[in-house]
């Protein structure tokens, strides 16, 4: 499988470019426009109506099954936004230069931050109404989803076969029609797995944006996220164990109904055929392939699909490549002239917000706060590194262990750490140990399973031959993990270490602060700080906060990440 | 029988350089297809012949001049022209019969009229019975076989190919090639004139009316050759063996072609073919042992070596580039150099090659005269690489400085790091 860098490595000479300037500040300056908006808008809302959230057990397959649909729809959010968002990206030259930068920063910006930025917001859209709530929540989840799908999704578009492309050039494919044939076909497998993740990864979101108070607001959606809330609270030990317990059951049903279909059905999809891969099964398309009665209920829609897909929806086919140029000079100048009156727009925005609100020791304090949680971070990954490597490539190397690992390691990836809280909470206070160090685990527990999966699949990759080199001349030992299985795995590494290095700066919002019952630990970090002051309704800090902390991000992604992922890229690429 | 389904006059097609300047890939092309030719397109790589078959087919527009198709300007893919692609272009997700039928949905007739026509197309072709299966499950010739099924059904006017039988081994190959041509003799393809871009001499003039030979950077056509043999044609037929020997003639000739490739290189701007030291050394052992004796017919030593064209002009102009061998009328023919370069020892032929490659590549020559020049005797690749985009294009700076690495390791002249992307004048001792 093509790795998927989950951050742009384009255009490496240059660390920064005008359009991540551009980019930030249209971000900043979009963050600081809700976070306006809704301090007018902060008001108590009454009290929602309806049945509050129980803990009783027999409520929770109604909490999965409501829980499941804001993620479904989030899921058909994203989707949406892939294909326009990317499709725009991959096919405007002009759109391009900003879109992407755009995506790169919006990926590390805490997703936790837009929950507490953007859930007045929505709330004001439908005051006094649960609706408001919903849409806050499910905008969550789809920013915990969007972004590497339409990243995905974007990198794929960028390599269609340039003979593929000619050819439904040549056969006077509509550009509609083009991109369902070819574009979408193409894409199909990168994105399937890119939307598993999303899913994964959003659970984690889900406990945090089902239930969540914002100055005076409290919202709890029913829902698995508002009953673990419920269940922390209340020191309710059982029920946290039953929540874990719902969830297990609907990640398995989400995987064997719709994830396992998906790629089994996507497999005709994959262009570059491995021999000896894998073809994936699915009994469930294997049933909805056979049945008749099946096959009888979508007609109907196949053939409206048929017709939508042939529709001619205009007479135009794609002129030769040189018209496209020839009127590019003022189209470039209108574009570059928009974008830089949106990007002054922004720029006043912040500055007059700055200038108004946050002081030098304000920020001083964020970055002294954000090298606290980077520190952590840095040594996290570190020891997850330490441990994760060498056993993800001992599976690695043995194919039918590591069919048995993936799958847990990817369940795991999914599982939410705020249901480990109890544990650690009950532990730290027991044996009254230090909450700045024992609180940090707890931002690695999600995201330390993508450093395994992706070191799995670089030791699965390494080539039998290569193997049996390093047999004949006898290399073992530290020699063998030197020449033979480091290099091999590290652009695999790279890719992991990326995600969960981004993923646990999204935790530490949520695990720098811990709680159980009364029970309320704090570790000095600016995750802690964005939790502390979201609770407290302090735009302004919450803003300065996640500013931040995508500062932090970036900068991490831009000096080391990239530079890293290229040589490993460069160097280690097999094949 | 003499209307031109297609008019191309004073084409000129260039391409945008990165230093803002443009690059000529085809210039003052003049080409009329009529009606019941096949007109092949001969020339090496470089020389824009896949450039031209895909501004005919409306990919990319001309920088200058016109191309007419039944009187009118083609400024975007138009019906009527279809192509047949190097690498089958199939779509791997889409099985036999949705591939063929792309076309006609993409024209938006009614389905049954599409389900007819593109099982008729799959008949003539000889593909029945393949219909559900997908591309991959397909092996290479038939992979090419719904290629054409798939550019025949839309019943083009022009069936534009472009190398469509150098990805297949060579008996497939052979089938495909004799199939096509006896659909065509007996009129059951719908189509009234075909273009065939090819580096293979042999197959141009078994499939072929006409050919025009193209020369390199810029592609220019340099002759027009009419093929009068009568289809079936025999390989082993004195004439074709004649017309086969006339090409390679053409095609190396000094005179006819004003290469900046293949002759003399006078300044570092030439590209240099992409050949390895060792390749190299092969071939001049061969031509210098028995039965050849340092002379050699070119299409023989081809036969012999199951080189193709497109793999022999490398090496003969790359010795003709060092001074170890001559061409003339289509015989290679070692210098006293080149023999010596024959009976000498791993070490001597690295010193005959170092002086050679100093002496005749001017970029090498230059590399190390920079080297020589600085203090640390290092320089950055970049440096050269943008020296040479000056003058050519990206990829062909990148295989010209990659081509004099190689041979530079090979005669010691100097050594490159592709970690730290420098020149030196230092090997590891």
């Amino acid at each position: 499988m093509r790795l998927n860098v989950p951050i742009s490595v384009g255009g490496w000479r240059r660390f920064f470019t005008r359009w991540d300037v551009v980019a930030v500040l249209l971000i900043l300056g979009l963050l600081v426009f809700f976070s306006e908006a809704s301090r007018h808008l902060l008001q108590p809302l009454t009290e929602l109506q309806r049945q509050p959230v129980s803990l009783d057990p027999v409520n929770l397959p109604e909490y999965a099954a409501r829980t499941t649909l804001r993620m479904l729809i989030a899921m058909a959010l994203s989707l949406l936004f892939t294909f326009t968002y990317a499709t725009l990206a991959a096919k405007n030259k002009n759109a391009e230069r900003l879109l992407v930068p755009l995506l790169d920063i919006l990926q590390s910006v805490p997703i936790l931050g837009f929950i507490s930025i953007t859930v007045v917001f929505f709330m004001a859209l439908a005051p006094g109404r649960v609706l408001g709530a919903e849409f806050a929540a499910i905008f969550a989840i789809f920013t915990s989803q969007a972004w590497n799908m339409a990243f995905s999704f974007y990198q794929s578009l960028r390599t269609v076969p340039t003979e593929l492309v000619e050819a439904s050039r040549t056969f006077r494919l509509s550009p509609w029609m083009s991109f369902w044939r070819v574009d979408v076909p193409f894409a199909m497998p990168q994105l399937i797995w890119n939307m598993m993740m999303s899913m994964s990864g959003s659970w984690f979101f889900v406990v945090a944006s089902e239930a969540i108070s914002v100055g005076n607001t409290t919202i709890t959606l029913p829902g698995v996220g508002s009953y673990i809330a419920l269940a922390i609270e209340h020191r309710d030990l059982a029920a946290v164990g039953y929540a874990i317990l719902t969830m297990l059951v609907v990640i398995l049903i989400y995987d064997q109904l719709l994830f396992r279909p998906l790629v089994a059905w996507a497999d005709r999809f994959r262009f570059e055929q491995e021999p000896g891969a894998l073809v994936p099964h699915s009994w469930v398309l294997d049933v909805l392939r056979r049945s008749r009665l099946i096959d009888r209920l979508t007609r109907p829609f196949a053939s409206v699909w048929r017709f939508l897909l042939l529709a001619r929806w205009s007479k135009r086919t794609e002129p030769a490549e040189r018209e496209l140029s020839t009127r590019h000079g003022w189209v470039t100048f209108q574009w570059a002239a928009i974008v830089t009156a949106l990007a002054a727009v922004a720029l006043w925005q912040v500055v007059r917000f700055v200038a108004a609100f946050i002081t030098l020791s304000d920020v001083a304090n964020a970055l002294l706060l954000g090298l606290a949680t980077f520190t952590r971070i840095v040594v996290l990954i570190a020891l997850a590194t330490v441990i994760w490597v060498p056993i993800g490539v001992w599976v690695g190397t043995r194919p039918h262990v590591a069919e048995r690992v993936q799958p847990i390691a990817q369940f795991l990836a999914a599982f939410p750490a705020n249901l480990l809280f109890p544990i650690a909470v009950s532990a730290i206070v027991v044996w009254r140990l230090d909450p700045n160090i024992w609180l940090s685990p707890l931002m690695i527990l999600g995201t330390q399973w993508y450093i395994l999966f992706n070191v799995v699949a670089g030791a699965s990759a390494i080539p039998t031959e290569l193997r049996a080199v390093g047999v004949n001349f006898g290399v073992r030992g530290w020699l063998w993990w030197r020449r033979i299985a480091l290099p091999a795995v590290l652009p695999y590494y790279v890719t992991g270490a990326i995600t969960a290095s981004g993923g646990s700066w999204n935790a530490s919002i949520v695990a720098e602060v811990a709680s159980w019952g009364d029970e309320r630990l704090q570790a000095y970090g600016l995750g802690a700080y964005i939790a502390n002051e979201t609770v407290a309704g302090d735009f302004h800090r919450v803003v300065l906060g996640i500013a931040v902390m995508s500062f932090y991000v970036v900068l991490i992604n831009r000096l080391f990440w990239r530079p890293l992922y290229l040589y490993a890229e460069r160097k280690f690429r097999l094949g | 029988m003499s209307t031109a389904l297609l008019d191309i006059h004073a084409l000129r097609q260039t391409f945008p350089k990165a230093d803002g300047g443009e690059l000529l890939v085809l210039d003052g092309i003049e080409l009329q297809l009529v009606q019941g030719q096949i007109v092949g397109l001969l020339g090496r790589t470089g020389s824009g012949k896949s450039t031209l078959l895909r501004s005919i087919a409306g990919l990319m527009r001309p920088s200058a001049g016109t191309i007419t198709y039944l009187g009118q300007p083609v400024l975007a893919p138009a019906p009527g022209i279809a192509m047949v692609f190097q690498g089958f272009a199939l779509f791997p997700w889409l099985t036999v019969l949705e591939n063929v039928q792309l076309g006609l949905e993409a024209l938006g007739l009614p389905e049954i009229e599409i389900r007819k026509r593109a099982l008729a197309a799959i008949d003539l072709i000889g593909l029945d019975g393949y219909e559900s299966a997908y591309p991959r499950e397909l092996s290479g010739g038939m992979r090419q076989r719904v290629g054409f099924a798939r550019a025949l059904v839309v019943h083009p006017n022009i069936l534009l190919m472009d190398e469509p039988f150098s990805a297949l081994d060579v008996l497939t190959a052979e089938t495909l090639r004799t199939d096509f041509l006896e659909l065509w003799s007996d009129g059951k393809l719908p189509i009234k004139g075909v273009l065939l871009v090819t580096h293979n001499i042999e197959e141009a003039v078994l499939m072929c009316d006409r050919i025009l030979l193209f020369s390199s950077n810029p592609g220019r056509i340099i002759r027009e050759i009419a093929v009068d043999l009568k289809q079936p044609r025999n390989r082993l037929d004195p004439q074709f063996r004649d017309l086969v020997e006339k090409i390679y003639v053409a095609m190396t000739a000094r005179t006819t072609a004003p290469l900046r490739i293949g002759t003399v290189a006078t300044s570092i701007d030439a590209i240099l073919p992409r050949v390895s030291a060792n390749l190299l050394s092969g071939f001049i052992e061969t031509l210098a042992a028995e039965p050849y004796s340092g002379k050699a017919d070119l299409p023989v030593i081809a036969e012999l070596l199951h080189m193709e064209a497109d793999d022999l002009f490398p090496v003969s102009d790359a010795l003709q580039m060092l001074h170890l061998a001559e061409i003339e009328g289509g015989d290679i023919k070692l210098n006293d150099i080149g023999k010596q370069f024959a009976e000498a020892g791993t070490d001597d032929r690295k010193k005959i090659f170092e002086r050679q490659l100093l002496a005749y590549v001017p970029l090498a020559a230059h590399i190390r005269r920079i080297l020589q020049e600085r203090a640390n005797h290092v320089a950055p690749k970049s440096r050269f690489f943008d020296e040479l985009e000056d003058h050519m294009s990206a990829e062909d700076a990148e295989e010209t400085l990659r081509s004099v690495t190689a041979w530079a390791r090979y005669a010691e002249a100097f050594a490159y790091d592709d970690h730290s992307q420098t020149f030196s004048l230092e090997n590891p001792t």
